[in-house]
């Protein structure tokens, strides 16, 4: 909270900082630095009220009555400083110009900044991927070239155009250059580009091609998703899963398995409950919904596929790293899709076949629902 | 000038020939209102080709089942193509001047077109009747959706027809009336093509349309 | 300063076909109320979609604020989150960007800037408008009907848009959104009918097409792909109101809904996302072209420099154009299509890059060497420069199949299309309005407020979404009602959240700045004086100012010229109009070296 505070008394200053500068050298100045007070008071107000809760309705409601009186008192201020601005018409060509020329400064000086900040927040921010745990690094690969190969155009952009304005700004004793095109220069700008374009491509579809491609020897998981929450179905001894279908769903049989399909008796279900997987084994996750689309991702696995009722969808990774891992549904499933999510557990071998001879079968859940 | 040329001008240069060409403020040489329709029919078409494909792609699902046959719907064609000739009776006559044949083939274009019509609406009650109806088959969803579609660019199409006969009986000079009469012998051809396809692809057993996704490699 | 006052020669010969009848209204309410007149027309929408798009700002507020403050606010809850970001989202990117850029500027520029007295069909012209003022008005309805708008996502996806699990979805609100769409599109296929044709026919004498202000290319390719695009979305809201109203299951698979069998069986969803998206790519160009259209006249005019490049700026709008409808399943790496097509997809998205990039180059290349004013709309249009290519490179990620696949469905991609179609549109439509406000009212607005308002605005939308992108990189979800406990996402994200929803108030009061420098200017404004930015195209060059009905007064101008002579060497001033004729001009238009080539070839020049 604190540091919250920091930044917010700190976006207030620059705010009133900046309608100073803008004020600057005429005479409605006072009401600019009153209006940005008042509505930075009116600002405060709304946290006070985001920040009492539903304990202190009082504090609440004294908040937002402050929230109200800092914004009208706001405009009523910017309105006084417009009506002071508005008889300052008549100041000399000279002074004009000067103040063109700081304008002009303060905008080449305003894009350096977009873009020193922009690349600032890049390096800087403490805000970056979660650590890798799967195989998928290659993919965390590409979007590093990506950074790099778009961030030096972003940069060489931002960067021309500040020069341009800085060194072009309009003198009245001057006329622009008439060039209507140049086309050396274009098809160069064209190649390169063409030549970016297929750095990034290139390793991406490569990478692609490995994403859709499943190992021989990936082990299925089934995600059977439901409005919301997950549920888990694992090969039984037989090593295959059996058929489904969702028409044969029923309160006994929550995952629509094909009772007369014998290799379905032995799967393992899981209801309720995290996922175990076991490292270092590449697994293919068989994705089926049985209500709305969905999605199964755990982000520090790198790979996400949606689920669609009426298929069914799959990707493939091998887990890297032991942990408990977050899966959160990825793609909007109605009104409680924020809180549909479970656990994943990577573990090694011994653990994992320990958790797995727990698991109810196919078979046991049939038997227990005839008692 | 065709339209490859007029985009490769260079606009900077002084134009080539006289100061200001004639026509160079106007593409195509069309009167406006035929160039609208033009581009109607562009978005028409993409609207039934899109329902095409999304039939096509449906049918790939081993539970197709297509609609039934009904032979109501031959009837119903006969009706349209006789529909479109009269208007194009009515665009001949139009052309000449003669109002007597433009009545005529206006009036029959647009009875027809009733007829039409009132035999799809016939179509949609009969498909009901058949035992096998089932509002979840795609095929039977596809064929309601699709024909009432058509079925509503035909009224559109008569509302138009009606302004133009309208006109005729109160007596307009024909040759005021002959860009009304173009403009819907035009859309009638139009429609009737497009549901030449429709039927000729979805309605008639799907046959046809099997045979050219499998002509493309697609099944 | 001199004003051009052009007089036809008399070697150029009369029109061939006569004068169009021209509507003329006979009272107050044909005038102002149902005017066929394209400048009222523009009006109208201009208002009615900016009325509908505070809306949105506001339902943006709502969500910013449960993002930033959860728990905080008793009166949003999931339902009603899920139903703001649904509003927000549609109202956003059809009601206000398309109908905006095509209903608003295209009414009011194509008519003017090609020398055309009105639109070729005037009375379906506002038959359009009132359609679609009727859909918005169908849409806002659907605030007040039991359960509320939809809730299902701007996408619309089914099953679940039309299932109970949904906000609206068993009720009203999923019915009434599929009906105003298709009044909509409607209503937006009779104008559009009418932008095509106007640009296409009604052309005034010597306007050939490569003479035209790019503002016209980019809002004509854009109204054709707009056309062809949106029968896709038409098409999959018919069905989908099929599927919900009648039983019929286009898009709906065999689904157990909490428990019990529903009576649905062999659609499939992903169809929808086809049709959905084979809509909904183009339709990012259908913003996104008359920006790019708009902001090449604005950085010429006050850059005072022809824009670099015309003819690979024309070639660019109809190649992107073109390339816009082999895209469209870039949306859906991670749907469950075929992964094959991923890709074909990846590769037509990022081929896109290199006409969009060469625009963005020949934008900066106008600005290099010319002779920059930086007025407020030159201001707007250096914003839409940085956040345009921060959101298209953005893209460059999104595109690139296996990339999309950690980054789909986070904030990152809330970031990128923010920047990219919302953010940089915006700043597009903002300084158009600050341009053509003295050519609309005859009153200048007042500049210190606009460049306040530039200044919070560009600075703050770019606080807000650049942020945004690294929450996409840590995971954040989009679509989260709230995070909750989440073992990969540090508490200090959820004080970024804060800063974003004080940044997006800030930005969203800032706006009523702007709504009163447009008001109070309006009527209290200084006078503008003729042309005051000394434009050359057509639309600065009418005999009254704001332009009268008919637009031209007696006699349609005449172009001579391409509509960026800007700083041509010899010539009495920096710009000379489309419609002053060439003796008048005094200057033989050619540049040097041309000059040089005709001579040598012994030319006749």
């Amino acid at each position: 909270m604190t540091v919250a505070l920091i930044g917010y008394i700190l976006i207030l200053l620059a705010l009133c900082i900046g309608f100073c500068t803008i004020g600057r050298g005429s005479r409605g100045t006072r009401y600019a630095v009153l209006g940005s007070v008042a509505g930075a008071i009116g600002l405060g107000g709304l946290f006070v009220a985001a920040g009492s809760g539903p304990q202190s309705p009082r504090l609440h409601d004294a908040g937002l009555a402050l929230f109200a009186v800092g914004v009208l008192a706001n405009f009523y201020l910017l309105k006084r400083y417009f009506d002071e601005v508005e008889g300052d018409r008549h100041v000399s060509a000279l002074r004009r110009r000067a103040a063109g020329r700081a304008t002009k400064n303060m905008v080449a000086l305003a894009i350096i900044l977009v873009g020193a900040g922009t690349v600032g927040f890049h390096f800087l921010s403490p805000w970056w991927w979660t650590p890798i745990a799967s195989n998928w690094g290659y993919v965390d690969d590409t979007i590093i070239v990506t950074f790099w190969i778009t961030g030096v155009v972003f940069v060489a952009i931002v960067l021309f155009m500040a020069y341009c304005v800085f060194r072009y700004w309009h003198r009245d004793d001057r006329r622009a250059a008439y060039e209507p095109e140049n086309k050396k220069l274009e098809w160069w700008l064209t190649g390169l580009t063409a030549v970016g374009v297929a750095g990034m491509l290139t390793p991406g579809l490569f990478v692609w091609n490995q994403f859709v491609t499943v190992p021989e020897d990936a082990t299925e998981v089934e995600v059977l998703a439901r409005q919301w929450e997950f549920a888990f179905r694992l090969p039984g001894k037989d090593g295959v899963l059996g058929t489904s279908d969702a028409r044969n769903i029923t309160p006994e049989n929550p995952f629509g398995l094909n009772r007369s399909d014998p290799r379905g008796h032995d799967d393992v279900l899981i209801e309720g409950a995290e996922l175990h997987l076991p490292i270092n084994k590449p697994v293919k996750v068989l994705l089926r919904s049985i209500d709305v689309l969905h999605n199964f991702y755990v982000p520090e696995f790198r790979a996400k596929m949606d689920m669609v009722p009426g298929m069914i969808t799959y990707y493939w990774f091998t887990p890297t790293r032991t942990g408990t891992f977050d899966a959160l549904c990825f793609e909007l499933c109605g009104i409680g899709h924020y809180a549909m999510r479970v656990k994943v557990v990577v573990e090694d071998d011994g653990k994992y076949q320990a958790w797995l001879t727990q698991q109810p079968t196919f078979a046991r859940m049939l038997a227990q629902a005839a008692e | 000038m065709n339209l490859l040329q007029q985009l490769r001008e260079k606009p900077w240069l002084p134009s080539p020939g006289p100061v200001v060409a004639l026509r160079d403020g106007s593409t195509f040489y069309l009167p406006a209102a035929t160039l609208g329709l033009r581009v109607f029919f562009a978005v028409i078409t993409v609207v039934f080709s899109l329902l095409i494909t999304a039939y096509g792609t449906r049918m790939a699902f081993e539970d197709w089942r297509p609609a039934p046959q009904l032979g109501l719907l031959w009837f119903n064609t006969i009706m349209l193509l006789l529909a479109s000739a009269g208007m194009q009776w009515a665009r001949w006559a139009a052309r000449r001047g003669d109002r007597d044949n433009l009545a005529i083939g206006l009036l029959g274009g647009g009875i027809c077109t009733i007829a039409f019509l009132a035999g799809q609406l016939q179509a949609w009650r009969q498909l009901e009747m058949v035992p096998t109806f089932d509002v979840m088959s795609p095929a039977i969803g596809f064929f309601y959706l699709i024909t009432g579609l058509h079925g509503l660019h035909m009224v559109g199409g008569m509302v138009a027809w009606g302004r133009a006969a309208v006109k005729l009986w109160r007596g307009l000079d024909v040759m005021r009336l002959r860009l009304s009469v173009e403009l819907c012998a035009s859309y009638w051809h139009f429609l009737l093509v497009v549901w030449l396809v429709l039927f000729a692809l979805l309605f008639s057993g799907n046959d046809n349309l099997q045979a050219i996704l499998v002509f493309c490699g697609i099944r | 300063m001199a004003y051009f006052i052009p007089t036809a020669p008399e070697d150029v010969p009369p029109a061939e076909l006569g004068e169009v009848e021209l509507y003329h209204a006979h009272s107050w309410i044909t005038r102002w109320v149902f005017c066929q007149d394209a400048k009222v027309i523009a009006i109208q929408y201009s208002l009615t979609a900016l009325a509908i798009g505070m809306v949105a700002l506001v339902l943006s507020w709502l969500m910013r604020l449960q993002l930033g403050f959860p728990e905080a606010f008793d009166f949003i809850d999931a339902q009603a989150y899920y139903q703001f970001i649904t509003m927000h989202g549609m109202i956003m990117v059809i009601y206000l960007l398309t109908a905006l850029f095509l209903g608003g500027f295209g009414n009011y520029l194509i008519p003017l800037m090609v020398g055309a007295r009105d639109m070729v069909f005037p009375y379906v012209n506002m038959l359009s408008y009132w359609i679609y003022l009727l859909a918005v008005l169908v849409l806002v309805s659907s605030f007040f009907v039991p359960g509320g708008p939809t809730g299902a996502g701007w996408t619309l996806y089914p099953p679940q848009a039309i299932l109970s699990g949904t906000p609206g979805g068993a009720e009203w609100g999923i019915i009434i959104m599929l009906a105003s769409l298709a009044l909509f599109i409607i209503g937006f296929t009779m104008g559009g009918l009418n932008y095509v044709v106007t640009v296409l026919q009604a052309r005034t004498r010597g306007m050939t097409l490569m003479r035209m202000p790019l503002t016209v290319w980019g809002i004509f390719v854009a109204t054709i792909l707009a056309l062809l695009a949106f029968p896709a979305l038409f098409v999959a809201a018919v069905m989908m109101g099929f599927d919900k109203l009648l039983g019929t299951s286009f898009f709906m698979p065999a689904i157990v809904e909490m428990g019990a069998q529903l009576k649905y069986g062999g659609g499939s969803p992903i169809l929808f996302q086809h049709l959905f998206w084979f809509f909904g790519h183009p339709e990012v160009y259908i913003v996104a072209l008359p920006a790019f259209g708009i902001v090449s006249d604005l950085i010429s005019v006050h850059a005072r420099r022809n824009i670099f490049g015309y003819r690979m700026m024309v070639w660019a709008i109809v190649i992107i154009g073109g390339l816009s409808f082999i895209v469209w399943a870039h949306h859906m790496y991670v749907s469950g299509m075929h992964p094959y097509f991923g890709f074909f997809f990846a590769t037509t998205t990022l081929i896109i890059a290199v006409p969009t990039a060469l625009k963005v180059y020949n934008w900066v290349l106008t600005l290099w060497r010319g002779n920059i004013h930086l007025t407020v709309p030159m201001l707007f249009a250096i914003g839409f420069i940085i956040t345009f290519v921060n959101g298209g490179i953005t893209g460059l990620f999104l595109g690139n199949a296996v990339v999309d696949v950690p980054l789909s469905d986070t904030m990152f991609v809330v970031a990128h299309f923010h920047m990219v179609m919302g953010v940089a549109p915006i700043l597009v439509i903002m300084g158009a309005i600050y341009h053509w406000f003295p050519l609309m009212t005859g009153r200048m607005y007042d500049d210190r407020l606009g460049k306040v308002h530039f200044w919070i605005t560009f600075l703050g939308a770019y606080a807000i979404f650049l942020p945004l992108h690294y929450l996409g990189l840590l995971g954040v979800p989009r679509r989260y009602f709230e995070m909750g406990e989440t073992s990969f996402i540090p508490p200090s994200a959820a004080t970024l959240n804060e800063f974003v929803t004080v940044m997006a108030l800030i930005v969203g009061f800032s706006q009523l700045v702007f709504i009163f420098n447009l008001v109070w200017s309006t009527f209290w404004g200084k006078a503008a004086e003729r042309n005051p930015w000394k434009a050359t195209t057509l639309e600065w060059q009418t005999p009254e100012m704001p332009p009268g009905h008919g637009n031209f007064g007696d006699r349609l101008p005449i172009v001579y010229r391409w509509a960026y002579a800007y700083g041509i060497p010899g010539a009495p001033q920096d710009y000379l109009p489309q419609n002053v004729p060439p003796d008048l001009a005094r200057v033989d238009e050619l540049p040097e070296e041309e000059k040089r080539h005709k001579a040598a070839a012994g030319g006749h020049a």
